[in-house]
């Protein structure tokens, strides 16, 4: 099988007065066709940048400063505005976070629809609205017809946020990134929209980049987790091997953090400190203020990408032992 | 839509209903008219029967209802000094104030619009900063100074244009235009502009906030994660954002414009509705005043309905929760 999408050593920074933000630090995963990929840390981790910047989205005063993003062989780093163009929404789809922000209020769900479509291809009007009609129809919107001609103001957000998934999947796209698009909707809806979105995703062997800081979320979804701290990837693996056994230290703060793994009646294990500003970051690894586990090294040198076997990847120089998880 | 338009028309009636009353007892308190209309040796037989004549011995009340019924079949007395009707005398001035709002809307919306939404798109950038200063000079300089500043430049000291009144005209439906003879157009020129400076810095001010504000939100950027082109961006997902403010603010400048287009067409000899009130108050010609009063209130009135509309024409969520959705 060939990758849909290769990301090797990308790296997003954002130029500001105060510094040089280090948004993504060197990047590295890749994903086969109809894989469905968690990608899960706390906020501020660079998920939505690293999203970003796979669709040339990233605007002054940030800008992709190296690294390659190959979409079915093709490098996307360096094409011209043009270029990306042509591969949104057309290769590439993504959903966003607030399905209330996403639609434009002014337009009719029809124009915003067919805009998409007529964007990329010439065919007739009706033509597209036909489709138009049956992508409403696929994601689960009643009478998408009538649905078609209404205002974003007239849907629920978990329907408007059915509504973006439907135009994502209009031009039949090769990749989706859905940044943390349950985040805002109530939990029912949430597990309707991971279910369908797994559905359509399988069906027409699209792959999907799934940003979450949630990882109950994904646990169910993903093919694939990975997990990312301060700009970098620091453990990848299959969704089952990382979640029954985490290696990284920062996993598994995440994982003891979430409210189905605990013990009834006990708190809540939040992991200590906060997550470091992007501008000062300490040298070594960033994990390492916050690290239980923190050997001298740690403070001294960043840790490399190591394979871990498994089809497992890890940044740590003093990885949890087997015994440890669970 | 329907019974938001009932319910407006509704309002507007009852403000002009509210502004006839005030008009009245203004007139009414401001002095005798027996004493501007009659010869200052008529006898007193002569005032009692003039008295009688005009309605001024029956009771308040009555003569407001007479008022008001004069209103509304749209008569409202002689002008004392034209000797012709008050109203036909405004509505034979109103094309050419008329003539010079629209023209000064046109270029506030044409000329506004696109330096406001490049300024909001290059905000830092040599041109953004430029188009916002010269919005500010334009904002700060008074009506009047400007006018008379463009006749010294372009009418005494280059004389490439005439100094002031309104030149020939052509006639549409018998509403003589000067925008329908080019002959006329250098006379509108200068005018024109000076009523459009002010509007023309408040679009490009409305227009730069709302494209930098639009430009952030999730649907700008969802749109161009569709692959939509620049231009459909900024043509249709931005500018429909952007319009429904600047619709609403020129609406109201529109009837400002008709109402206080009196500083430019005294400072041009423009032979409007303004040149004309200013006319008539020198000269005490009292029902040319009412009638000016109460067309201008009318006007805003209208105005304000067909913003209202277009406003809820632009903003589908003002559009449903007013027929109860
Ligand atoms: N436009 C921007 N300008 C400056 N810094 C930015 C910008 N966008 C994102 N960042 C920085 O990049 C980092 C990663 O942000 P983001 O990818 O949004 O995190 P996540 O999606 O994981 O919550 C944050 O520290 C944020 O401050
Ligand atoms: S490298 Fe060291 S500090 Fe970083 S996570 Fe591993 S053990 Fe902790
Ligand atoms: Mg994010």
């Amino acid at each position: 099988m060939s990758a849909v999408l290769e990301v090797h050593d990308l790296k997003a920074h954002f130029f500001t007065r105060r510094g040089v933000i280090a948004a993504v630090d060197g990047v590295d995963f890749s994903l086969e066709r109809g894989e469905v990929m968690g990608l899960v840390g706390e906020s501020g981790s660079g998920k939505t940048v690293t999203g970003l910047s796979i669709l040339g989205l990233i605007d002054p005063p940030g800008r992709i400063v190296a690294g390659s993003i190959r979409l079915a062989g093709q490098e996307l780093v360096g094409a011209s505005e043009e270029e990306w163009r042509m591969i949104r929404g057309r290769k590439v789809a993504m959903i966003f976070q607030d399905p209330m922000m996403t639609l434009n209020p002014v337009l009719r769900i029809d124009t915003q629809m067919m805009e998409a479509i007529l964007a990329h291809e010439a065919i007739p009007q009706e033509a597209a609205r036909q489709r138009c009609r049956d992508a409403l129809g696929r994601v689960g919107i009643p009478s998408p017809n009538e649905r078609l001609s209404a205002y974003p103001h007239q849907f629920s957000g978990g329907m408007r946020q059915r509504v973006a998934i439907a135009i994502a999947l209009l031009n039949n796209p090769e990749l989706i990134i859905a940044d943390e698009p349950t985040t805002a909707l109530d939990v029912t809806i949430q597990a309707q929209i991971v279910a369908q979105v797994q559905k359509l995703a399988a069906e027409m062997g699209t792959a999907v980049v799934w940003v979450t800081h949630d990882l109950a979320v994904v646990s169910g979804l993903a093919d694939k987790l990975a997990v990312m701290y301060a700009g970098r990837i620091v453990e990848e693996g299959p969704t089952a091997d990382v979640l029954n056994r985490p290696m990284h230290p920062y996993t598994l703060g995440l994982l003891n953090s979430l409210p189905v793994r605990n013990p009834r009646g006990r708190p809540l294990n939040q992991i200590p400190g906060a997550a470091p500003s992007l501008l000062a970051l300490p040298p070594g690894c960033p994990f390492a203020p916050r690290c239980i586990r923190a050997v001298d090294i740690c403070r001294q040198v960043a840790p490399a990408e190591t394979d871990a076997g498994n089809a497992r990847r890890l940044r740590c120089y003093n990885p949890l032992p087997a015994a440890e998880a669970a | 839509m329907l019974a938001f338009l009932i319910r407006r028309i509704g309002q507007s009636l009852f403000v002009i209903l509210a502004m006839a009353a005030l008009v009245f007892l203004g007139v009414f308190f401001i002095g005798n008219p027996i004493d501007v209309l009659l010869a200052p040796d008529a006898d007193q037989a002569e005032r009692a029967e003039a008295i009688v004549r005009l309605g001024l011995d029956k009771p308040l009340w009555q003569q407001f209802f007479i008022f008001l019924a004069d209103l509304a079949r749209g008569d409202l007395g002689t002008s004392f000094v034209h000797g012709t009707s008050a109203v036909g005398l405004i509505f034979e001035r109103l094309p050419a104030t008329m003539e010079l709002a629209f023209v000064a809307l046109v270029l506030a919306v044409v000329v506004g619009i696109p330096l406001g939404v490049i300024a909001g798109l290059k905000s830092e950038g040599f041109a953004g900063r430029s188009i916002m200063t010269g919005s500010i000079v334009g904002f700060s300089l008074p009506n009047f100074w400007f006018g008379i500043m463009l006749i010294l430049f372009f009418a005494v000291t280059l004389q490439w244009l005439p100094a002031g009144g309104r030149g020939p005209t052509g006639s549409l439906f018998g509403i003589e235009l000067s925008l329908l003879n080019p002959a006329g157009w250098p006379n509108l020129l200068m005018p024109a502009l000076t009523l459009a400076i002010y509007k023309v810095s408040l679009v490009i001010r409305l227009a730069y906030s709302g494209t930098r504000e639009a430009m952030l939100q999730d649907y700008v950027r969802f749109a161009r994660a569709k692959g939509l082109s620049r231009r459909r961006i900024l043509g249709v997902h931005v500018l429909k954002n952007i319009l429904i403010p600047i619709v609403t603010v020129l609406g109201l400048e529109l009837g400002s414009m008709i109402a206080f287009a009196v500083v430019t067409e005294s400072v041009f000899a423009w032979p409007g509705i303004g040149k004309l009130l200013i006319d008539s108050i020198g000269r005490l010609d009292r029902p040319v005043i009412v009638a000016y009063l109460m067309i201008v209130v009318a006007l805003f009135a209208v105005i304000n309905l067909v913003v209202d509309i277009l406003y809820s024409v632009l903003d589908p969520r003002v559009r449903l929760s007013d027929t109860g959705n």
